[in-house]
């Protein structure tokens, strides 16, 4: 099933499931993703798409089976541990930092990567000015690739709803992660920004090699960029395979594709 | 064993007074999703009305009892008043805003009297002529019986009242979904209103309880006692009625088996040790449901 | 350090050092008379009041979380520093290092209480939070109530004179820039996303509990070092001084000055606190006064009166000077 060229793939996930009171939201969850793969899950609403991004990024705790990244086993660890191992992620309705500039929002997650101590804040001793510029050096260059260099000192919630994505994706890259989780990056964009953010994902995974996990309900999309894509409804996955495979696959268009139709 | 009963009764009357301004809270936050600070300025609202009432009531060859009625009305308005031009314009602006006002207007109604009636406790003329009896060998009040009773009373007919009329469905209605409420033709804001009204009305109960059993008025009688109320109403699960009255006769117990048993300097400390563990362990509270907050 | 921003803090020095020296002639010179000790009382309690709004403040508005049990944070500073003076009375240890001795262990045992009070929140946000705050400042003001040692619910006297306005004056300079650096750093660019969206900032790798209780710390310090002042300026006191009405009043005084700005704190704290002493017919009407300037804010002025807003000297002084205006120009760092 793995394409993964290394030994190790980046993500690994066995048997992963959670239960809210009984009820099974995802079940026997299982997934590899390698060295710089893309990979999209997609499924009907309430599939459980999102809940699997929240047993991954340490948001709930599974109820059972185990995920690892790299090979390190990820169970039990809280959100900002996870992001600090290698994964980070955006969110389908957008949680950014709303009252705060842009540069505060990337520099927020580049905290974990800042050293001075707070006498070192306090009486403005020498690394607090170097790190400072050293951060907002870095934190430019990346809003450079989500093209909001020029926006860097407007307040995050005047930003138009495309950009706002944008920044959120800037902003989980600050976090120098090796894996990225898209939650319905796309949604609510025209096709110019649709294409635009396509563009954008192929540029960070060829420039940082990292491996994105996509979550998202534009078809075509998904179809167009993701190598490898899982199937999953209610918590469970139906299928898995290339873009092609996905397309033929009777149970895929009864559980997914025929709904989409009628909506 | 005497001591004993005697302390049973006296936390059952102290709880059943915590139950009837829990209700307060409660059916507030409820609909609201507020801390309404001023209710237990509400309770102060009403002790001053019968201070100056129950005497006129008297003098006219009348139950001093009565008082109580001019109590209602008197919170009624009050708690009306306060949400209409106060709380609604807030009601949207998120609950930082909401809580501010709700402190504001406890000041305001504190310092309001302060300024009216000056800072002089007032002693208020005793209420019932109820005699004592004896239970088991202790000395009980009788108006600690009747405070349980009607504390109990109510208590049952708030939650039918909820359950089985229109209005009180209105009230579970109007939480769950504002629009929903609205589309399928509940006005919303007469629901809150209502809420107000009758939270303010059982304040002005609660203040009749309290006065037969303490009988002054201070200005600053309303913070301390809402503040309990308010954890009583956590402790037995915000939101839920029979929760109220669960939290409050629990905590009414613990307040006086502490003071008498235990240390009598420390009662206040425990109730608040008590709210800070629960809130720590099951913030929903005993009868409560847990509602987490969705990514 | 940037050139620019030397300048700036240059420039504020310069200011705050000539507003000392006004003050310093005003009350040497003798023009209030007979009189100039009570207006030197009003301004040391101006002083402390601006370190408490301003702590206050730094959870408030910056952390965006309430608490309405501040009082009891500097209740602890006041009577752990008391014991220590009254400790110390006999020693022979020169004033000004008592001072700041007590000062520093007021503000250490607050913070201590401050990383107790820290903790639940990291299970609880908004109104249960802020009762949870009452709830810890009243165990504290029953606590202390019943210890012998802080007067056994009786007045603590006896407590030595040492906060004389000329040093509470620098301390409180010294604090609020401290708070300001804070807030000014990466540390308070965390809190501040913290506020904005806590769930965000955690998938941002902020350590969401680390934070919010090294600003309840900090906070608590602070507060606590107000409280030693205090004692040590009202060298009588009793631990219902310290309950929920006082906690309100300085909750209060934010939301006027307005939430996340320290220029609302420290001018809403000066004026608050130093006007119903200058007009004393006015103090019974004051709280009333309050809550209503606190309700109107809520419904037509929900950020304060100052909002987010700073005052910059070097900003002001740049509008006189044209050479200044181009060093100046993206000032915001300053103050």
């Amino acid at each position: 099933m793995s394409t993964a060229t290394n030994d190790v793939p980046v993500l690994r996930a066995s048997h992963l499931g959670i239960q809210f009171g009984g009820l099974k939201a995802v079940d026997d969850f299982n997934m590899e993703i390698g060295q710089s793969e893309l990979v999209g899950l997609i499924g009907p609403n309430g599939a459980g798409k999102t809940t699997v991004f929240n047993l991954l990024t340490g948001v709930y705790q599974p109820t059972e089976g185990a995920y690892y990244l790299n090979g390190v086993k990820m169970n039990g660890k809280k959100t900002h541990q996870v992001v600090e191992a290698g994964i980070a992620r955006t969110f389908q309705n957008i949680r950014l930092f709303k009252k705060m500039t842009v540069l505060e929002n990337v520099k927020v997650a580049m905290n974990k990567d800042m050293n001075y101590s707070l006498p070192t804040a306090i009486f403005r001793l020498g690394s607090y000015w170097k790190e400072e510029q050293e951060t907002d050096e870095k934190a430019m260059e990346l809003l450079k690739i989500v093209r909001l260099e020029d926006k860097a000192d407007y307040v995050a919630e005047n930003l138009p709803y495309g950009e706002q994505r944008r920044l959120e994706i800037a902003r989980a890259l600050a976090t120098g992660m090796k894996l990225l989780l898209l939650d319905e990056p796309a949604a609510g964009m025209n096709p110019v920004e649709t294409s635009e953010l396509l563009d954008i994902i192929n540029n960070i995974r060829t420039k940082f090699g990292i491996s994105v996990l996509l979550i998202e309900h534009d078809m075509s999309l998904v179809m167009r960029i993701c190598e490898r894509i899982q199937v999953i409804d209610y918590g469970e996955t139906i299928a898995s395979g290339t873009p092609e495979e996905i397309a033929n696959n009777p149970r895929v268009i009864e559980a997914y594709l025929g709904k989409d139709d009628e909506e | 064993m005497s001591i004993f009963i005697q302390s049973l009764i006296n936390g059952l009357n102290q709880g059943a007074i915590y139950a009837l301004i829990a209700l307060g809270y409660t059916m507030v936050y409820g609909i609201l999703r507020m801390i309404n600070f001023a209710h237990g300025d509400f309770i102060m609202v009403g002790a001053y009305t019968l201070f100056y009432t129950v005497p006129m009531m008297v003098n006219h060859g009348m139950p001093a009892w009565l008082a109580v009625f001019v109590a209602i009305a008197a919170c009624v308005i009050v708690g009306v008043l306060v949400e209409r031009i106060a709380y609604k314009p807030v009601r949207n602006s998120g609950s930082i805003s909401a809580l501010i006002t709700a402190l504001a207007m406890s000041l305001f109604l504190e310092n309001l009297a302060m300024v009216l009636f000056g800072a002089n406790p007032k002693t208020i003329p005793k209420i019932f002529d109820l005699p004592m009896i004896d239970i088991l060998g202790a000395k009980i009040q009788v108006k600690y019986l009747l405070t349980l009773g009607i504390g109990l009373a109510i208590m049952i007919c708030m939650t039918l009242f909820v359950r089985l009329t229109k209005i009180g469905k209105a009230m579970r209605a109007v939480p769950q979904d504002k629009e929903a409420a609205t589309i399928i033709g509940i006005n919303v804001d007469r629901i809150i209103t209502m809420t107000f009204a009758i939270g303010s009305a059982l304040a002005a109960v609660a203040a009749l309880m309290y006065c037969s059993t303490y009988p002054r008025a201070t200005t600053d009688m309303g913070t301390m006692m809402g503040i309990k109320a308010f954890i009583a109403a956590v402790l037995g699960g915000i939101g839920v009625i029979p929760g109220a009255m669960l939290g409050g006769m629990i905590l009414g117990l613990i307040e006086i088996f502490v003071k008498v048993y235990i240390a009598p300097g420390w009662y206040e400390a425990i109730t608040y040790g008590i709210l800070i563990v629960v809130l720590l362990i099951k913030p929903s509270g005993i009868l409560g449901k847990n509602v987490g907050e969705k990514v | 350090m940037p050139k620019k921003m030397k300048t700036n803090y240059l420039i504020n020095l310069v200011g705050l050092i000539l507003l000392f020296l006004v003050l310093y002639a005003a009350f040497e010179s003798g023009i209030f008379g007979s009189r100039t000790n009570y207006f030197m009382g009003i301004a040391t309690t101006a002083c402390y009041t601006i370190i408490m709004v301003t702590s206050l403040n730094l959870l408030v508005g910056i952390l965006g979380e309430f608490s309405l049990g501040h009082a009891g944070f500097m209740s602890v500073g006041a009577y752990a520093s008391a014991i220590l003076t009254n400790a110390l009375a006999d020693t022979g240890i020169p004033d000004l290092a008592l001072f700041l001795l007590a000062l520093l262990i007021g503000g250490i045992a607050a913070g201590i209480t401050g990383v107790l009070v820290g903790i639940p929140t990291l299970k609880l946000r908004g109104d249960y939070l802020a009762i949870v705050t009452v709830a810890f400042a009243e165990i504290i003001r029953v606590a202390f109530t019943n210890f012998q040692i802080t007067g056994g619910g009786r007045t603590m006297s006896g407590i030595k004179k040492l906060s004389n306005f000329y040093w509470v004056f620098w301390v409180t300079v010294v604090c609020v820039a401290f708070m300001y650096m804070f807030i000014r750093s990466r540390f308070g660019r965390t809190v501040k996303a913290i506020r904005e969206d806590y769930i965000a900032a955690a998938a941002s790798g902020v350590n969401v509990t680390f934070y919010k209780v090294l600003t309840f710390t900090i906070s608590a310090f602070f507060a606590g070092v107000a409280g030693a002042i205090y004692a040590h300026y009202i060298t009588a006191m009793i631990p219902t001084t310290f309950n929920f009405n006082y906690s309100a009043e300085f909750l209060t005084e934010v939301i006027i000055g307005g939430t996340g700005s320290m220029t609302g704190s420290i001018i809403g704290a000066t004026f608050l606190s130093a006007l119903p002493e200058m007009l004393r017919s006015f103090s019974k009407y004051r709280m009333l006064g309050y809550s209503v300037v606190l309700v109107l804010i809520m419904i037509f002025r929900p950020g304060g009166i100052f909002g987010g807003w700073e005052f910059s000297l070097s900003r002001a002084l740049s509008r006189f000077s044209p050479k200044a205006k181009a060093a100046n120009k993206t000032g915001k760092e300053d103050e």
